[in-house]
């Protein structure tokens, strides 16, 4: 299952016609201890760069971006219980929403693991 | 992903004699007031919880030390703040509000009679504004200095004290007490070895604390000595932020402005008695109508309802009817839930008076709460 990276810092598990959407390790270490997640409700139309979900850290709101065009499938209920996940696990336990690919030649402009890495280091 | 809010980025600005220390320690360091300042380094709760526990380290080297001097500087100073500055005793301290024309708060601030002069500590973000008006409306008879080789310390929390007593600290002479007999807000002139340290027993976290004025070319050598004690940790400015609002302090330029004055602000403590008589201070005539009839809005608390943050800027509402707005918010780690203060009509200050705060379109229940929301444990009086 290919992992892609935004420049966001958004992480999107691409399983067929589904995507997984999280936080990467570095966003979670940049906005520190999370205290609160909206994630967009099911059935919700994202458009590619626009607002899906809400993070606030103690010290700061920041936006969650979609990363490709799609319609919300499953938002994790998980974080509104225990919204520390992503910290604790953020590219795992701590996905933020699930959604359809309307357009998969979106994801060609995103990057593997490697690009990231390179991305963050240049930060 | 971007911050929609932030406290600051990292830019070309002051550094603060700790800055090395700060990096070195794995801190986090963003812009503040004009400065590189640690905003967190193992986490913003661990810190905050800890200081509640044990002791806490903040480096607060950013606010402005004055110390004013010469004939009458107690009487020519009370033509600026409400404060009763003539009746302070030497090695005594007391919150203040430097008070424009109109009674609008210029900025709050700690006044201390240190026997031969008045030591004050301002607010980093407008210390130059403060030393303007100062000069300004203070005789020439009046010597102000800013003492910029100098650099502030907190060590705050229920551990403070032993770890401070810990450090060999003795009184500069025979007439102060020992650091652990001093009680909240009062001062006096210490020796760490050859290193002189102005300390008093007050903070901005609710707990028992001191805060340590020491030179800057030693406060490394002294930061390394408290946080050798294993009690001790260092904090930043994230968890300074919370400890605060937990305690009902207000921070200005966020809950206290121009705009408001000492009333709004629920700062009557800090009008003297002697002072609301003479009736002589910036001000005095909206000051004390507000004090005899109420003011028209109140800086008051509020507990939220659910895990939603209610931050700075968000709208507060009775039913329909826009009637405040939230100055101050976020997570209490000790309260384990979000709060937040900020500012409504007096009808609706009381506390439980249930209201809503506007938070991306959404409407979250708040209710108006008698602060602090975490008990103060200052040392008011010694035991025998």
């Amino acid at each position: 299952m290919p992992r892609y990276y935004t420049e966001e810092h958004e992480w999107i598990d691409v399983d067929g016609d589904v995507a997984t959407v999280g936080i990467t390790d570095f966003a979670q270490g940049q906005l520190g201890d999370i205290v609160f997640v909206e994630v967009p409700d099911t059935g919700a139309e994202l458009a590619k760069g626009g607002d899906a979900a809400v993070v606030e850290s103690v010290k700061a709101a920041s936006d969650v971006y979609a990363p490709v065009d799609g319609v919300v499938t499953e938002g994790n209920g998980q974080l509104e219980e225990d919204p520390a996940l992503v910290n604790s696990d953020p590219e795992g336990e701590g996905w933020f929403f699930r959604m359809t690919l309307a357009d998969k030649s979106q994801l060609d402009g995103l990057m593997n693991a490697a690009a990231y890495k390179q991305f963050c280091d240049g930060l | 992903m971007s911050e929609t809010e932030e406290m600051g980025e990292e830019m070309a600005i002051a550094t603060l004699p700790l800055d090395a220390w700060h990096r070195a320690k794995g801190a986090r360091m963003v812009e503040f007031a004009g400065y590189h300042m640690p905003i967190q380094y193992e986490g913003i709760i661990a810190e905050h919880l800890w200081t509640r526990e044990s002791a806490g380290l903040f480096d607060v080297s950013h606010m402005g030390q004055l110390v004013l001097s010469g004939e009458g500087v107690a009487e020519a100073l009370e033509t600026l703040v409400p404060g009763d500055i003539s009746a302070l005793k030497p090695g005594r301290m007391r919150y203040s509000l430097l008070l424009a024309e109109d009674g609008g708060i210029l900025d709050d601030l700690m006044i201390t009679n240190s026997g031969h002069s008045l030591y004050m500590v301002v607010n980093g973000a407008v210390k130059w504004d403060d030393i303007a008006h100062l000069r300004e409306h203070l005789p020439d008879a009046v010597d102000m200095n800013l003492l910029d080789e100098q650099a502030l310390l907190a060590l705050q929390g229920p551990k403070a004290v032993e770890v401070l007593t810990a450090l060999g600290i003795r009184p500069e002479s025979g007439d102060i007490v020992p650091v652990d007999r001093l009680v909240f807000m009062q001062a006096g002139p210490y020796l760490w070895g050859a290193v002189r340290l102005g300390i008093s027993r007050s903070g901005y976290t609710g707990e028992d604390g001191f805060e340590i004025s020491v030179s800057a070319e030693h406060v490394a050598a002294l930061a390394d000595a408290l946080c050798a004690n294993d009690a001790v940790r260092p904090i930043g400015l994230g968890a300074r932020d919370s400890l605060r609002l937990e305690a009902g302090l207000p921070l200005y330029g966020h809950d206290l402005d121009p705009a408001t004055d000492p009333v709004e602000g629920d700062l009557g403590f800090a009008i003297s008695k002697r002072r609301r008589e003479e009736a002589n201070f910036p001000g005095a005539a909206r000051i004390l109508g507000h004090l005899a009839d109420g003011a028209p809005r109140k800086r008051v608390g509020l507990t939220v309802e659910g895990k939603l943050p209610v931050r700075e800027g968000a709208r507060l509402f009775d039913g329909n009817r826009e009637v405040g707005i939230v100055t101050s918010g976020g997570f209490a780690p000790s309260v384990g839930a979000p709060i937040a203060m900020g500012y409504v009509p007096r009808d609706h200050a009381a506390p439980g008076t249930a209201l809503a705060a506007e938070v991306r379109g959404k409407r979250v229940p708040v209710a108006v709460a008698a602060m602090p929301f975490v008990p103060h444990r200052y040392v008011r009086k010694m035991g025998a």
